[in-house]
C-alpha cells in the first residue's frame, strides 16, 4: 500500500529529509526529531517495503536514501487523477454556461 | 501536500440553481460527466452506468450516492479511474468525491474534492500507467514539492 506508507507524518517529514540532505544515517535521521531510533527504524522499513527508500551498508551502520522512481509514479497517479477532475470541470462550465 | 486528497476550485458564470441541476441530475451529470447512467441520483442509493466516451463504452461506472444537501452539497463514493473492465474492484477501498456550491461574484464556485487515495492498493498505481493512454506531460515533479 503505497499511498497508506505516504499517510504519515513522521514518514512524510524522512522522505523530506532524504529529499533534501540525501542518504542518511539512522542516527543522522533521528537527530532533533523527538522520535525514537526504533520508531525511525520501523518507518523506514515501512518505506523500504513498498520501495520508496532502500538502505546501503557502511560499516556497521545502515545508511538509507529515496528511490526517487517509485515516488515520482505515486506523485503522477494523483496527477492523472487531478488532470481528469480538471477536464471534466472544465465540460461542466462549458455546460452549465452555454445552456 | 496532502498524498489523500485533490481539490478542484472553480467558478461557473451561471446561477447556483443550474449548476446544481448539472450535478444532481443524473441525466445532466452524465452529459457533461461523459457517463450514461441507468437512474436518479438518491440517498443511499448506487447508481450504476458506463462510460460514454467513443471507444471507452465497455467501462463501468458504480456511484454510491451518500448525501445530497440542495443547491449546496453533493457526495458520493466510487473506485476511481482508471479502470480496467477485466478487474473486479469491489473489494478495494472507493473514494469519496464531493462537491460543494457557492454563491460566488457573477457566478457560483464550484469546489470537487475526490480523497482516500491513502486507501488504494499499490497494484491500483502501477494499473493506472499501464492504461494510460493519453499520455500526460509534466508529470514528474521534485521530491521537494511533493512532501512539502
Amino acid at each position: 500500500m503505497l499511498f497508506a506508507a505516504l499517510g504519515d507524518a513522521t514518514r512524510l517529514s524522512l522522505l523530506r529529509r532524504l529529499s533534501v540532505d540525501g542518504p542518511l544515517s539512522i542516527t543522522r535521521l533521528s537527530e532533533g526529531t523527538g522520535v525514537t531510533r526504533q520508531a525511525i527504524t520501523k518507518h523506514l522499513n515501512t518505506l523500504g517495503n513498498v520501495g520508496l527508500v532502500r538502505y546501503a551498508r557502511r560499516g556497521r551502520e545502515r545508511v538509507w536514501e529515496l528511490e526517487r522512481k517509485r515516488l515520482d509514479k505515486a506523485r503522477a497517479y494523483l496527477d492523472r487523477v487531478a488532470a481528469q477532475w480538471d477536464a471534466a470541470a472544465a465540460r461542466l462550465k462549458a455546460f452549465v454556461e452555454e445552456g | 501536500m496532502s498524498t489523500d486528497r485533490i481539490e478542484k476550485r472553480v467558478v461557473l458564470r451561471a446561477p447556483r440553481a443550474r449548476v446544481w441541476r448539472a450535478i444532481s441530475d443524473a441525466k445532466e451529470f452524465g452529459t457533461w460527466f461523459r457517463i450514461t447512467l441507468d437512474g436518479a441520483f438518491a440517498e443511499g442509493k448506487t447508481v450504476r452506468g458506463r462510460v460514454a466516451i467513443p471507444g471507452h463504452e465497455h467501462l463501468k461506472v458504480e456511484m454510491q450516492v451518500e448525501r445530497i444537501e440542495p443547491e449546496r452539497y453533493f457526495s458520493y463514493r466510487w473506485h476511481p479511474y482508471p479502470k480496467d473492465p477485466a478487474i473486479d474492484y469491489s473489494a478495494e477501498p472507493m473514494t469519496l468525491v464531493e462537491f460543494t456550491l457557492q454563491e460566488a461574484e457573477g457566478g457560483t464556485a464550484l469546489t470537487i474534492v475526490e480523497s482516500g487515495f491513502d486507501r488504494i492498493p499499490l497494484a491500483r498505481r502501477a494499473e493506472a500507467f499501464r492504461m494510460n493512454t493519453e499520455g500526460w506531460g509534466g508529470q514528474i515533479k521534485n521530491l521537494a514539492a511533493y512532501v512539502s
